[in-house]
């Protein structure tokens, strides 16, 4: 009987039946091309709820800004290491580094960063025959740009920036086709040798969302490195953003408008 | 002792000590190129009825197929993950857009088009064939004439106003394919060496060049290697000819126009470009791609096509022009890709790339791919046949 019914049913709007099967297996097949998101942000906040030392984790309206002080700078490679251990990144790829510039006399500028500066400078370059008048660290990182070019070029959307401006990589969703790696003007980009796909600084997203400091920042003995919200005014990037110290970023004539600021950054530094 | 201090000044950044992208994404705007140029000499013949390109007519689309056919392949040998390359169709980033992200969509519409616009132009002559034919091969040619033994009057011309249409859209979408390559190079800021308008439109027109070069040299080889030279058609040599003149000449004109550009303007990004060209590249650049693969074409093309030279020179001399013309979007496109990223981001000196013979985007692999659509060209060859039959002299008006 009921199949009578159905039948019938089918007879008199086959087109409205046959609208339906596409609708749901359209709909079927979308839910299986569609990546889930992995984690909520309240789930990774729920992780670890006493670590809220630093900054407001909840705080989506916050406005992020890492500052490097290259004065202060030792060269010691420690943000390096800890970088590594916490991003497990492979030997030979760089989330971070350091530069080492040393100008001669004559204003020819030397740069090295053997292991990105991992393992520190305890030894002077001893290729330059000049008399030396400056040298000076420059640590490297994720400039966080307002205007990422990686976002802009990546094909598939697996770079993306969070509503809290962090430009981030999915990498379940990553085609690795390297196209970003071009694009960013910092080459702060690398194909990960254990994943196959694009990667590269996060200023540590996953520890500021638990209200955790970036792990380099972390590290630095010297806090030339330094991490916060430009809106909480009693923050020291805060208070230096809005002192008459003067702030550069890197490249600005490309207009990608980095969030990534330096403090007594020469004018020889790319 | 001035090595050494080249030595000494040279820097770039740690992830960038080597060009990522390989030989792959070398012949990949290669293969792409060969396609449209081929293309574009089949929309010569049926769409602007070009008379003496006839003969080649048939030839320049299942040309153009072989080697499209061969066009994600690189690609999906590049990627890190290809198994999720139907990301790019599936969540492609217009919002930024992404220069990539429409390239399966062009690629796509162009792969359709190309092959109905083929099971027209052949439809008559493979209903012909498919009477002919017994076993497998009936089979095939019965699925490709989509199963109809039409050989009226009103059918074929119903084919012949169908391939005209399609060759129509063709062009522009063969340009665009084309065209949109050279943007993905074009549109990246932060290499100085790619970041030009023009950058397009110089795709473009080499791809014009290696798809005119590629039809010239196979449309001799073929003969010759089946023993047919004297089927080969004075005026077609000499029509291909002169359209291969004319297009590298305003290849090569943009080619260097980019330049002297740039040099004029003399940016500190030029600093760094000229110093990659007079450095590292000077080889593959001045030597190779500008003094030896263009100077001396351009005046060995001009003087076959303006002078009355016998068929014998015309057939020799065009081969030998063509795939000198070959090589030189060969080594354009490895300056372009290779050099962009040679020129390194520290803006202090120069990234390396030496591929490897058997590694897996290595040279063995890129020979391998381009001569796979050469085998391709001659499996297809025994159900199309290339060239114009009497079917195609019939007249119909």
């Amino acid at each position: 009987m009921k199949n009578k019914i159905t039948q019938s049913f089918i007879d008199n709007n086959r087109r409205g039946f046959i609208e339906d099967v596409m609708k749901g297996s359209i709909a079927g097949s979308l839910m299986l091309m569609i990546p889930m998101q992995s984690k909520l942000f309240s789930e990774v906040l729920g992780e670890d709820p006493k670590a809220a030392e630093t900054i407001n984790p909840m705080d989506l309206e916050a406005n992020y800004c890492f500052m490097v002080d290259v004065t202060g700078c030792i060269g010691c490679g420690s943000c390096c290491v800890a970088d590594r251990k916490e991003n497990n990144v492979p030997q030979n790829q760089y989330r971070t580094w350091v530069e080492r510039y040393v100008i001669d006399i004559y204003n020819t500028v030397y740069v090295d960063s053997p292991n990105g500066g991992e393992e520190g400078y305890s030894q002077p370059r001893k290729d330059i025959k000049e008399e030396i008048k400056d040298a000076f660290f420059v640590p490297k990182l994720c400039n966080m740009c307002d205007e990422p070019s990686c976002v802009q070029v990546c094909p598939v959307g697996a770079t993306f920036t969070t509503p809290d401006k962090f430009v981030l990589v999915d990498n379940t969703h990553c085609v690795a086709c390297g196209y970003c790696v071009q694009a960013c003007p910092y080459g702060v980009r690398f194909i990960n040798e254990e994943t196959k796909t694009a990667d590269k600084c996060t200023w540590c997203y996953h520890r500021v969302r638990k209200g955790k400091l970036p792990a380099c920042v972390n590290a630095c003995p010297t806090g030339a490195r330094k991490f916060g919200d430009l809106n909480d005014r009693d923050s020291e990037v805060s208070k230096i953003y809005h002192s008459k110290e003067v702030l550069r970023v890197l490249k600005k004539s490309l207009g990608n408008e980095p969030s990534l600021y330096y403090v007594g950054l020469h004018e020889e530094v790319v | 002792m001035e090595h050494l201090a080249m030595e000494a000044l040279n820097y770039v950044f740690p992830n960038d000590v080597h060009a990522h992208w390989t030989l792959m994404i070398v012949i990949y705007p290669y293969i792409t190129g060969v396609v449209a140029g081929a293309f574009i000499v089949s929309a010569l013949a049926h769409v602007f009825h070009v008379k003496s390109l006839m003969p080649v007519a048939k030839f320049a689309l299942i040309f153009a197929l072989s080697w499209l056919l061969f066009v994600t392949a690189p690609l999906l040998n590049h990627l890190g993950h290809p198994e999720r390359a139907l990301n790019m169709l599936f969540t492609p980033n217009f919002a930024g857009p992404s220069m990539m992200a429409g390239f399966g969509y062009i690629y796509m519409a162009y792969s359709i088009l190309l092959i109905f616009e083929i099971l027209f132009v052949y439809r008559y002559e493979l209903t012909l064939l498919k009477q002919n034919a017994t076993g497998l091969k009936k089979n095939i040619y019965e699925l490709l004439t989509l199963g109809t033994n039409d050989i009226t009057k009103s059918g074929r011309e119903f084919d012949h106003k169908v391939a005209f249409i399609l060759g129509a859209v063709g062009i522009p979408l063969a340009c665009s394919l084309h065209g949109y390559v050279g943007f993905i190079f074009g549109a990246v800021k932060s290499v100085e060496w790619w970041f030009t308008p023009l950058m397009p439109i110089i795709f473009l027109l080499s791809a014009s060049v290696s798809g005119i070069a590629g039809m010239i040299l196979f449309y001799v080889l073929i003969k010759k290697i089946t023993n047919k030279m004297s089927d080969i058609q004075t005026d077609t040599i000499k029509t291909l000819i002169k359209l291969l003149w004319a297009f590298f000449i305003f290849d090569f004109l943009f080619e260097m126009i980019e330049l002297a550009v740039h040099a004029y303007g003399g940016t500190l990004g030029w600093h760094h470009v000229s110093s990659a060209l007079n450095g590292p590249m000077q080889w593959t650049f001045w030597t190779m791609q500008v003094k030896i693969l263009s100077v001396i074409p351009f005046l060995v093309l001009g003087y076959l096509s303006l002078v009355k030279v016998s068929r014998n020179v015309l057939i020799v001399g065009g081969s030998i022009v063509s795939f000198m013309l070959l090589a030189q979007v060969l080594f354009m496109r490895w300056n372009v890709v290779i050099g962009g990223q040679i020129m390194a981001k520290s803006e202090r000196g120069f990234a390396t790339y030496h591929p490897m013979m058997f590694e897996k985007e290595g040279i063995a692999m890129t020979i391998i791919m381009l001569v796979a659509p050469l085998v391709t060209l001659w499996i297809l060859s025994k159900i199309f046949p290339l060239w114009e039959t009497q079917a195609d002299k019939e007249p119909l008006h």
